[in-house]
């Protein structure tokens, strides 16, 4: 299981990138794992405003449907239209072309409320030992 | 929900694990999910060849002179039409029609049957079958699904494997849905060239020691495992009934396109023939496939609209990796179940446009001019 060091993460298994004021949000590989094979991603327009922990969208795998939610608030500027249109990039590459939006940080403090890569992999051990 | 404890688990439960499959509870049996991964199992049975464990599914054995009688008189097919080595679909109903299972009666032997139906159903389909036996009849009905292993090995080159492994007879002399016995290992292996998947194929039924082994060589041969998530998407994509969701109680079988597996004409009296006698004409419904023109996936329970009011609701759906594209079946009336008809459907609060297609959503290719040609039915 891949937890980039340089990253920060949410609960709900989203990893975020932030870059200046610019975040690019995903799921990990833990979750595109759990998840099994993606299908079909609901991703919010550009322009919408969420909060940090709001949802954000739908990630879809061949048997479920998941939320997937905001690790930080900001405005929406780009989706990834090509994991839109292949959602098994998101398996395949989860940190990489499988990035989902990127957002303008109306925050920067709110990465403080994320995990480390260390805490995020200490979440997960615990969660499989449940 | 039965903890894992309570599960139920295959005779190949260990070799599950050894290859890192991940189980899910189904129909009270700790069974595989998946082992690489949905699509990938399920390209592999389209392309090349996969093997599901199904042995959880349900396995009468019923012999005797009365075995045939008795077969007919279970199920909606007259089973004494079966000439030994042929098998046939049948549809095993209440005494009003409703269908309770589905399931498959192989002919093996002029006095003796194996039939196969659904594991959620396996205990009621044998008691049923075993209520049926007046003191009169020579007939018994032995289960063995404890005793034995049931594989599906399914796809172009399913022939070619199977007849690596247990030597060409069996695997290349059968044609579809034909079954025989042959022996391997020192015990009894039957074979039906049948399947859930679309794909040329074979059913395999064994003691558990071969069944362990014949297992063991398949998936050393290159066969790809693959779980209950291939087996669902592969037979919506050719479009065949899943109990429970498709076919059940609250259905007749011409609603759902299984005519053909009801024998009326001077056939044997069986459960439930009054009731779909007088079914027979008045069908006002159609089991229709849908094909998704937007994004997103129909699932099982989707409302289906036709002009702004629900006319129906999906009975199975998902994504079709094969169509690139969700497909879904559903009952709509008769006067909208023409092909071409465009519906929506209802997909967590948003408006999912789709249309009425012919069935089946998949039809496995004909084999190239020049190709080796499978056995003809």
């Amino acid at each position: 299981m891949a937890v980039p060091a340089e990253l920060r993460y949410s609960k709900e298994h989203e990893w975020v990138r932030v870059e200046g004021d610019i975040a690019t949000v995903g799921i990990t590989d833990h979750a595109q794992e759990q998840l099994g094979d993606l299908v079909y991603l609901e991703l919010p327009k550009v322009g919408t405003a969420v909060r940090q922990f709001e949802k954000l969208g739908e990630i879809e795998s061949v048997k479920a449907v998941s939320d997937l939610f905001s690790p930080v608030s900001g405005e929406v500027t780009e989706r990834n239209e090509e994991a839109a249109k292949s959602p098994e990039l998101v398996n395949q590459d989860p940190y990489g072309r499988g990035w989902l939006v990127r957002l303008t940080l109306s925050d920067a403090s709110e990465v403080d409320k994320l995990l480390t890569a260390e805490q995020y992999e200490e979440l997960v051990a615990q969660e499989q030992a449940e | 929900m039965p903890d894992s404890e309570s599960l139920r688990r295959s005779p190949l439960d260990e070799q599950h694990k050894a290859l890192k499959a991940r189980m899910v509870p189904f129909a009270g049996w700790s069974m595989p999910l998946q082992f690489a991964g949905i699509l990938e199992e399920h390209r592999a049975v389209r392309n090349r060849a996969g093997l599901f464990d199904v042995s959880h599914m349900g396995r009468l054995y019923v012999s005797g002179a009365d075995a045939a009688a008795l077969v007919s008189r279970a199920g909606t097919y007259d089973a004494r039409r079966l000439e030994p080595g042929q098998g046939h679909y049948s549809l095993l109903c209440q005494e009003d029609g409703g269908i309770l299972d589905d399931f498959f009666a192989y002919r093996l032997e002029a006095d003796r049957f194996l039939v196969v139906g659904n594991s959620v159903n396996a205990d009621r389909d044998r008691e049923q079958i075993r209520g049926l036996l007046k003191p009169q009849m020579n007939a018994t009905v032995e289960d063995r699904q404890e005793s034995t292993v049931m594989l599906a090995l399914q796809g172009p080159q399913a022939v070619e494997t199977l007849a690596g492994v247990v030597g060409p007879e069996a695997a290349q002399g059968l044609p579809r849905r034909r079954c025989t016995e042959t022996r391997w290992q020192g015990e009894t292996l039957f074979v039906s060239r049948t399947g859930y998947t679309g794909e040329d194929g074979f059913e395999l039924v064994t003691s558990v020691e071969p069944g362990r082994a014949l297992w063991e060589k398949l998936v050393a041969a290159g066969v790809q495992p693959c779980g209950l998530g291939a087996r669902d998407t592969l037979r919506l994509e050719a479009t065949l009934a899943l109990y429970g969701n498709d076919i059940d109680t609250t259905t007749k079988p011409w609603e759902a396109g299984l005519g053909w597996a009801v024998t009326l004409d001077n056939g044997a009296d069986f459960v439930g023939r009054a009731a779909l006698e007088a079914a027979r004409t008045q069908v006002e419904r159609h089991l229709v496939c849908l094909i998704a023109l937007g994004p997103g996936i129909m699932r099982s329970g989707c409302v289906i609209l036709h002009g702004g009011g629900q006319v129906g609701r999906v009975t199975s759906g998902g994504y079709s990796p094969t169509l690139e594209a969700s497909i879904a079946m559903g009952y709509l009336p008769s006067s909208l179940a023409a092909e071409g008809t465009s519906v929506e459907v209802e997909v967590r609060g948003k408006r999912l446009p789709a249309r009425v297609v012919p069935r089946p959503f998949y039809r496995r290719p004909a084999a190239p001019p020049g190709s080796p040609k499978p056995a003809s039915s």
